[in-house]
């Protein structure tokens, strides 16, 4: 059950029960939610964050979901690492989310200008500190924005947890995983289902084998697992697919097609299969189950619904208590209009009686589910001398969901009889976008090409969707 | 050159790339296990679509995911136009 206001993350987790019986199982150590009433993961130190605006910036998620949980109502602000920050914009997260102290895993932090650092681990230390408020805890998620800089958005408990109100009534309780981490908000959505729903969780680990993965969690007997599609294409490839049987299969984070439906359907033919639309900014929207593709255009017409959906050009956009508050350090960009609604930005198309995703708005590319803003990979691209103008653009795929790939138009272009120096500019234009992004930003093809189509607004034709 | 010889050489120039050590390639291979991630195997399956004008994956909506080295090759070779 979501949390009544006001009471802390670790209150609901005591008044789910049975702690004794229930773990938080990582793939170097666990910890049994009993151990926690009277152990701490913070070494005694709770008390120096109280009040705090704390960077949650561990190695392992296993640490950071204890310092969640023991965080939750004391801190002021949760900021949420996620594993992949660059470096380099750690600065401006901490001055944005005003951090002023940092919980970590690893022996030495690099040095910074933050007084209080505090070491997380699970092994825990005798506490006696009282967990509970006064805070109504923010905490700040990040994700991608179209400079490469992420935004950070505001939620609160009752935010996230605002989806979670089912699979009360269960005769054994729910072990769930997930291949997300639980730093992202998929993951942190199950995270807070097992939490308070009286479950377990088997945590993933990005050192770990989705084959290793996969057969921890059968061990440890796992009912309820989530993942993006792309995930789960990967999970099938496995030869330790079968090493799961789940009785609930979730997708979300990206696109399900009817595809990727069956296939999971027919390696787990017992199970509940849902695919979810969520996002950071708007939370959870809905859930399916029936197994198709889409969802049904009967949810944008449903009175009284806790979500409520609409498509205004072209985009879904949901109202709830379930979405973003707003952004931290943008007053300029609200995260809803005026009326309540986030715009997603996800472009839907009615087909019969069912809405189908068909892309992002703003040509964003989503590559197994991590979000790439083709201006950050154009910009990059645009910076060698050669290259006169750049549109990225996605490709379709069936492992990753999507691609990206680039069209360039060189300042002079190179006649026919100089292939080797158009492979050669292509190799250095490579390379630059290795230097300076992610790997699932570098264009896994690019196209010389002639000219590209100019909007009358002066912006270069992105072909959407 | 043979379709297998096309998603041989893919593997090992994606790898090259990538910056990947390629475990050898056998068709007994796991390809989750040969070293490439799924990032890396998208490449190669786009790259194939190039090379051969066919992608087996989204042709086939009933084709299971190969497992092994050997049945992403077979997958290859009966989709072959």
């Amino acid at each position: 059950m979501p949390p009544r206001d006001g009471r802390s993350l670790w209150d609901a987790v005591r008044a789910a029960g049975a702690l004794a019986e229930r773990a938080l199982w990582g793939a170097e150590a666990s910890v049994r939610l009993g151990e926690l009433v009277g152990g701490s993961s913070l070494g005694g130190r709770l008390e120096e964050l109280r009040g705090r605006s704390v960077l949650v910036a561990t190695r392992d998620q296993l640490t950071a979901a204890l310092a969640l949980i023991e965080l939750d109502g004391v801190a002021r602000r949760l900021v949420l690492c996620p594993p992949d920050l660059p470096r380099k914009v750690a600065p401006f997260v901490m001055a944005t989310a005003a951090v002023d102290a940092v919980v970590s895993d690893r022996a030495a932090l690099e040095a910074g200008s933050v007084g209080t650092v505090v070491t997380c681990s699970a092994r825990l230390a005798p506490a006696d500190s009282a967990r509970t408020g006064p805070h109504h805890t923010e905490w700040i998620l990040l994700t991608s924005g179209t400079t490469g800089v992420p935004k950070l958005v505001v939620h609160t408990l009752a935010s996230l947890a605002g989806a979670i109100n089912g699979d009360r009534v269960q005769t054994v309780p729910a072990v769930w995983s997930t291949f997300y981490d639980i730093r992202r908000y998929g993951g942190l959505q199950i995270l807070l289902r097992a939490l308070l729903g009286g479950g377990s969780l088997v945590l993933s680990s990005a050192a770990e084998s989705t084959g290793d993965f996969l057969i921890r969690a059968g061990a440890r007997g796992v009912t309820h697992i989530s993942g993006t599609p792309s995930h789960w294409r990967r999970a099938l490839m496995s030869p330790s697919a079968h090493r799961i049987a789940p009785h609930y299969v979730r997708l979300s984070g990206e696109i399900a097609d009817q595809a990727i439906l069956d296939h999971v359907r027919a390696c787990y033919p017992g199970a509940r299969i849902a695919h979810a639309f969520a996002s950071t900014e708007a939370g959870v929207g809905f859930a399916v189950e029936d197994g198709l593709a889409g969802f049904p255009a009967s949810l944008l017409t449903q009175r009284g619904a806790e979500v409520e959906l609409k498509v205004e050009e072209g985009s879904l956009r949901i109202r709830s208590a379930r979405t973003g508050i707003r952004y931290l350090g943008s007053p300029g960009e609200p995260l809803a209009d005026r009326d309540g609604f986030v715009d997603t930005g996800d472009i839907v198309e009615l087909r019969g009686a069912r809405y189908h995703f068909v892309g992002r708005r703003g040509g964003i590319i989503n590559v197994g589910g991590l979000k790439v803003h083709p201006e950050e990979v154009e910009a990059v691209i645009n910076g060698h001398p050669q290259v006169q103008m750049s549109v990225v653009r996605t490709r379709k795929n069936a492992i990753t969901g999507a691609l990206v790939v680039a069209d360039v138009v060189l300042r002079t272009a190179p006649d026919s009889a100089e292939t080797g120096r158009v492979a050669e500019l292509e190799r250095e234009i490579l390379q630059r976008c290795r230097d300076a992004l992610s790997r699932h930003k570098v264009p896994a093809a690019i196209r010389f090409v002639r000219f590209l189509g100019v909007a009358g607004t002066g912006k270069v034709v992105r072909q959407h969707a | 050159m043979s379709v297998r010889a096309s998603v041989l050489a893919q593997f090992e120039r994606v790898a090259q790339e990538q910056k990947k050590t390629l475990a050898p390639l056998t068709d007994d291979l796991v390809l989750l296990e040969s070293g490439l991630d799924s990032l890396c195997l998208a490449i190669i399956v786009a790259q194939l679509e190039d090379a051969l004008g066919v992608d087996p994956f989204s042709a086939a909506e009933d084709a299971e995911f190969p497992v092994t080295l050997g049945d992403f090759i077979e997958l290859y070779e009966h989709a072959a136009p």
